[in-house]
């Protein structure tokens, strides 16, 4: 996430700007160009192997070990692929299932965005899954024993795991195909597996196993260790109080606050995702509510969901438990994290027990010290709207009239995920949020937002310069709709509410001949906005 | 030859009835032990069953997706759901009166199960998107259901084949009592692909159909925060704690 991002704005989509970090891979890739905008939204003509130069780094020994797994690819990793495809199949319902019931309608096959930008027949969801499918069929059914070639089985074999690693790892996990697919298929269950099962044989992902190593033995992501966190909010502390005369806090593993903020690590230090923190932040001193930040559980991301590791995603996950139980905090709320989100909504309760209603001791030992008047975990856009509901918020909202806005939803919190109290409101709260500290929004296409919204093209695990071509391609559909409303409405801010979709865009926005700067964060408009009460 | 079909179909019916079985014991007894349900989804179990019966009956998502599948695959399986219904009067003595009723229309679901099986047969050769993803095997179901359709209507139709003697086959059948079958190649080319149906049913695509209900981003409630979901593999991680 570290990326140095160039400044230059290029002038027209297709144009490139110098491609970042040219020396680590040899030469051969030199340039990344955006595809072109299509004039209707025609399906592209399928680009056989257009992709297969694609491929992240393969973790080095160190970073498999630390999270676990074999250093290397292990003796006999066929049969152990398929082992542990075997038991994974026993542990997990969606695997078995949609391995089973796929019929090759082709539904999917022109929804995900990876395909729609790159044209690869692979990276269409149903030809991803049957990377795997292939290979369930020659070992786990009975046709497929039988009759390999007619049902399209595979051997486990070296081909075949290179495609694997190839394509598996050019999935967001964003869940859009599974909107779509008539039996609820989700691609990302198989990427997840499949991740998984690579390494368990030692054939893991650098950039993903990097960082969970990282959050294991620090605590974020970015290992940012406690005292440099510290001083970073110091000085952001300084650095509001420059801006707006008021001293707001950004507190630090406070005993007894009211409430503990896990957010992604991100925001510590990154643009535009520090501003987003400004504005959490600017809403506790608005409100008068006490919270905390936690350096042992500064990390709200948890990549253990992108390599489909139940048990590290739960390492991961109880440090926040731990972190909750030592404070002695009243809630938990979650900054603007796209995947984090679907992890503390959907999965926390169940890897932790922190949610509400708990019966079970191990639920209840955490429970018992939260205030159950309010939902655990809480999204901080939860958070802020019923402040702005019971009218403890106050807003100067001709401060983000400059900006014309509009909002990109984040695929986690689209399709996985909920807010407030009825299925769907995750779309409205944080657009009732901007419509509440701006004047002008606009919402892009329909068919792209909502629970049909593109993935950001960095989700998942592939937010990483070895995928630069994969992260342009991939952005392509969002940046399309972008467009339109950018040449119909004037928009130049797209808020949204993940770290990693701010990190892609600001990447990738100028391969398309925006300006970086057109990414931020709802609290970033929040921030602007808020009245912080004792400044008359 | 009337042996024949009957010990196919007993084994067909034994290979249909107790590998769908089997599946379904299967499916239901593996775990899902994360909340996955692809959200905005129902917040109350009523809402999830009401969810599944608009996928079920109406195809909601494929009808989002593709309105030319949705079109082809709802045309054929409502023919088919009618024809298989109308089948029923080879089971019953004396028929339902709902099953008399349909017997019209179920003649003409025959024409739209083979017309929808036409179309999407036609899309694995001619879109270039589904031709890629196609098997061999994709292509020899179509062709079995297609030719189930086409000897079915051809008997209607065409070459008539004495039904009274069908269906005191079958109903012999279901006393274990064996009674002559018409030696009409037609009749046995339909029963003997209607038999290889059922007897691949278990171990291929067509499990979608017992699937589609065990799907977890389909049939769970959304309520992961509220009410804690865990899988027994994974309660065992509490006891260390």
């Amino acid at each position: 996430m570290a990326d140095e991002t160039p400044v230059a704005v290029a002038p027209a989509p297709t144009s490139v700007p110098p491609a970042a970090k040219p020396a680590e891979k040899p030469a051969e890739k030199a340039k990344v160009v955006a595809p072109a905008y299509r004039e209707f939204p025609t399906i592209p003509v399928l680009k056989i192997d257009s992709m297969v130069e694609s491929n992240p780094y393969v973790a080095a020994a160190v970073h498999n070990e630390s999270v676990g797994f074999p250093g290397t690819l292990v003796d006999g990793w066929e049969q152990k692929a398929v082992a542990k495809m075997g038991e994974l199949l026993g542990k997990y319902r969606s695997l078995k299932v949609y391995m089973d019931s796929c019929v090759h309608c082709g539904a999917c096959t022109d929804k995900c965005h990876y395909f729609i930008g790159t044209g690869d027949p692979k990276n269409m969801p149903v030809a991803r899954q049957d990377l795997m499918r292939s290979v369930y069929r020659r070992y786990y059914t009975l046709p497929g024993k039988l009759f390999p070639k007619l049902v399209g089985a595979r051997d486990m074999t070296k081909d075949v795991l290179d495609d694997w690693f190839r394509y598996y790892n050019q999935c967001s996990e964003c869940r859009r195909c599974s909107v779509f697919c008539p039996y609820g298929i989700d691609t990302a269950e198989v990427t997840m597996a499949a991740r998984h099962i690579m390494d368990s044989v030692g054939h893991g992902q650098k950039y993903s196993n990097e960082i969970l190593g990282k959050v294991n033995k620090i605590g974020n992501n970015l290992g940012l260790p406690g005292p440099a966190l510290e001083d970073t909010l110091l000085g952001l502390e300084e650095d509001v109080k420059d801006d707006t005369g008021v001293d707001v806090k950004y507190p630090l593993a406070v005993q007894g606050a009211e409430v503990l903020l896990v957010t992604p690590s991100a925001d510590f230090f990154a643009e535009p995702h520090i501003e987003s923190l400004i504005g959490y932040g600017k809403v506790f001193h608005a409100a008068g509510i006490s919270w905390t930040l936690s350096s042992y559980a500064s990390e709200a991301g948890n990549f253990g969901l992108f390599n489909g590791d139940y048990n590290m995603m739960r390492k991961v996950a109880m440090r926040i438990r731990e972190q909750a139980l030592e404070l002695g905090v009243k809630r938990i709320v979650v900054g603007e994290c796209g995947h984090a989100w679907r992890v503390a909504y959907a999965f926390w309760n169940t890897l932790t027990g922190l949610g509400n209603n708990g019966t079970d001791k191990f639920s209840v030992e955490l429970q018992k010290q939260l205030d159950p008047r309010y939902k655990e975990p809480s999204h901080i856009c939860e958070f802020t709207w019923d402040l702005i509901q019971q009218g403890r918020l106050k807003f100067d909202k001709e401060a983000n009239d400059s900006r014309i806005i509009t909002f990109h939803d984040s695929c986690n919190v689209a399709r996985g995920s909920r807010m407030g109290d009825y299925a769907g409101g995750q779309f409205d709260i944080p657009r009732n949020i901007i419509k509440a500290v701006a004047n002008n929004y606009v919402d892009m296409a329909l068919e792209t937002t909502r629970e049909k919204t593109f993935c950001c093209g960095g989700g998942g695990g592939v937010l990483t310069d070895d995928l630069i071509e994969l992260r342009v391609k991939g952005a392509f559909p969002r940046m399309e709709a972008l467009q339109q409303v950018v040449d119909k409405h004037g928009v130049n801010f797209m808020a949204t509410i993940c770290a990693i979709c701010k990190a892609q865009f600001t990447k990738v926005l100028p391969y398309y001949g925006f300006n970086m700067r057109l990414v931020g964060g709802v609290h970033q408009l929040v921030s602007t906005a808020i009245r912080l009460g004792d400044e008359q | 030859m009337s042996l024949l079909f009957a010990i196919l179909f007993y084994a067909a019916t034994l290979v249909l009835a107790g590998g769908i079985a089997y599946r379904v014991y299967d499916y239901a007894r593996t775990p899902a032990p994360l909340k996955i349900p692809t959200t905005p989804a129902p917040t109350t179990s009523g809402g999830v069953a009401f969810r599944m019966f608009r996928e079920v009956v109406f195809f909601e998502s494929l009808f989002k997706s593709n309105l030319w599948i949705w079109a082809l695959g709802w045309l054929f399986h409502v023919g088919l759901a009618l024809v298989l219904l109308r089948h029923l009067r080879y089971f019953t003595e004396p028929v339902n009166f709902i099953i008399a009723f349909i017997q019209p229309f179920g003649m003409y679901a025959g024409f739209a199960m083979a017309a929808g099986l036409a179309g999407l047969w036609a899309r694995r050769f001619l879109v270039e998107r589904i031709r890629y993803i196609s098997t061999p095997s994709d292509h020899l179901m179509l062709a079995l259901l297609l030719g189930i359709a086409v000897t079915g209507l051809a008997m209607k139709f065409v070459m008539h084949t004495d039904v009274v003697a069908v269906k005191t086959f079958f109903l012999g059948l279901m006393v274990i009592e064996i009674n002559p079958l018409p030696a009409d190649p037609g009749l046995y080319l339909h029963l003997a692909m209607v038999a290889l149906l059922m007897i691949v049913f278990p171990v291929s695509k067509l499990l979608h159909a017992p699937g589609v209900f065990f799907s977890p981003t389909r049939n769970q409630v959304d309520n992961p925060r509220e009410t804690r979901h865990l899988a027994p593999w994974a309660a065992k991680f509490e006891a260390k704690n």
